[in-house]
């Protein structure tokens, strides 16, 4: 390639290389292009020096910056906390009933309480907090393990019948006919009786004698009036408010064989603040005591 | 220059040879550097290989696809670490063949889901997800719980993933059948094995119908171990700044 190859056509000096006659030209990159790439390398220079990068015999090196996308995290989420901490603070040293009172604090903590409510309870308890199935409705005013601030909190704290929990609360309704404790037709007179405190219709004679078995065998939880006893988390029976169904079919389940729910102790998730701001979002829902 | 490259250009045995080594330079500098940098390898403490019936579990996730959806890899951003928890340690994929890390959310990031849900809402959940979850889309995997777990290959499981790496020992090996039973039969016999082989095992009978080891026994008991081995607050995130 001593002698230049000018391709007669373009006027483009040619690369030398030729096939089959064709000749390839030897257009230069645009100069903005070249340019481009080689600012790009320079900039790469200082990016390494700024940055880790080049691994050594036990660490990459550094960077000047000293960044770690670790370090990120734990600088972002202390700023936050920088950001929130007269509130924070006065949160972990107040009672709940004290936040409750401090309007401002209330609404903070209600608002951290809805964030945390979404990312830790929904799941159960329904993006409203209307519960479903099996699980309770935090809205309304029927609670089983009391709905005043400490007691939800207490709730939250430790669940209900985790295992790993010695405070966790915990009650266990027998399994009246699974368990041998009454006959068939106890459990169905029983029903009908539990049916009647919620005034629903039921078969009047079997209620009758139904009052008898529940005298005996239910109310030293469920109260003589059926109103439930929040210290063992016995539900209350004469409002129209049930958790497994409240029909003379679902009672009788219930009765014979108890479905028993479950709720994780947050105390080895969450932090105590986070806790309180859940009691009280939850306090605030509409049932709170 | 110009002139000698036109000889690399033209044998092909020659550019073959060439652009191999240069390709070899590139990945010693960025992949070998990662199995001896202190930081890549960081140890934690509380890791253990999976116990036979999570192991069990995890065919079933991969099996039914679970990752497609859900990924297990919570990454060292605010908004993550809030949400799903601390974010997830390389160590914490150490017993993983393959890891489950995932690309994509459809469903939430499952790195840390054991113990934030009861069995019960687990059971609930996989077998209508929407009486759980009204707004999900989540099939039904109520098949499980009717479909018996297969207890007679655990021990092969074992001994497939001590082939990569995974430290089982001889005595898990043995026992791989029968603890993949007792760990879903709290009152059984092998019940205490499988605790002191496995710590932190959860033992019980997970999809509520004790007289069955069903696949839905498996998937619960992994899902509720996930991401619960290492204790952070023995762990000290600022040693492994990275």
């Amino acid at each position: 390639m001593s002698k230049k190859d000018i391709d007669e056509v373009t006027g483009v000096e040619t690369t030398g290389h030729e096939w089959d006659g064709i000749k390839e030209l030897n257009n230069p990159l645009p100069r903005w292009w070249l340019w481009t790439m080689y600012l790009c390398i320079i900039w790469a220079i200082g990016y390494m020096i700024a940055y880790p990068s080049i691994p050594l015999i036990n660490a990459s090196t550094p960077g000047l910056l000293g960044q770690t996308s670790r370090g990120d995290v734990a600088i972002e989420i202390a700023a936050a906390k920088e950001s929130q901490k007269v509130f924070r603070d006065q949160i972990a040293a107040k009672s709940l009933v004290d936040i409750r009172k401090d309007e401002k604090l209330f609404q903070f903590a209600r608002s951290g309480g809805k964030a945390a409510f979404a990312v830790n309870c929904i799941q159960c308890h329904g993006s409203g907090a209307q519960g479903g199935a099996g699980y309770p409705n935090l809205n309304d005013d029927d609670w089983l393990w009391g709905g005043d601030l400490e007691a939800i909190y207490t709730t939250i704290q430790h669940g209900i019948r985790v295992e790993a929990d010695d405070d966790t609360r915990t009650s266990d309704m027998p399994a009246f006919a699974g368990d041998e404790i009454l006959e068939k037709e106890q459990i169905v007179q029983v029903a009908a009786f539990v049916g009647s405190l919620s005034k629903q219709e039921v078969d009047a004679e079997a209620a009758k004698k139904g009052a008898a078995v529940y005298e005996e065998n239910c109310a030293s939880c469920h109260g003589e009036k059926g109103k439930g006893n929040k210290e063992f988390g016995a539900p209350n029976l004469a409002d129209a408010i049930s958790l497994y169904g409240d029909k003379q079919a679902d009672i009788i389940r219930q009765v014979s064989k108890p479905k028993h729910g479950e709720m994780p102790a947050w105390v080895s998730r969450l932090d105590d603040i986070t806790i309180k701001q859940l009691a009280i979002y939850v306090h605030a829902l509409g049932g709170g005591e | 220059m110009l002139e000698k490259h036109e000889r690399i250009e033209k044998s092909a045995t020659l550019l073959f040879i060439l652009s191999f080594i240069v390709v070899t330079i590139g990945g010693l500098v960025e992949i070998a550097p990662l199995f001896y940098l202190k930081n890549t390898i960081e140890k934690v403490k509380g890791m253990r290989p999976y116990s036979p019936l999570e192991l069990a579990g995890r065919n079933v996730y991969i099996r039914e696809g679970c990752y497609l959806c859900h990924s297990q890899m919570i990454r060292p951003f605010r908004d993550e670490v809030e949400r799903y928890g601390h974010y997830s340690l390389a160590a914490e994929s150490m017993y993983d063949h393959p890891f489950q890390w995932g690309s994509k959310r459809t469903g939430p990031d499952l790195a840390r889901v054991g113990n934030r849900y009861s069995d019960k809402w687990h059971v609930q959940h996989l077998k209508n997800p929407q009486a759980v979850v009204p707004e999900s889309v989540m099939p039904s995997y109520a098949f499980l719980a009717n479909t018996d777990v297969r207890t007679d290959d655990a021990a092969m499981h074992l001994t497939a993933n001590v082939r990569v790496g995974v430290p089982y020992t001889k005595e898990m090996i043995e026992n791989a059948t029968k603890d993949m039973i007792a760990q879903a039969n709290p009152d059984s016999d092998g019940a205490d094995d499988v605790k002191s082989r496995y710590p932190k095992a959860h033992v019980r009978d997970f999809d509520g119908n004790p007289k069955r080891v069903t696949e839905m026994d498996a998937l619960v008991a992994y899902l509720q171990m996930l991401g619960t081995l290492v204790d952070f607050k023995a762990y000290k995130a600022e040693d492994n700044l990275r």
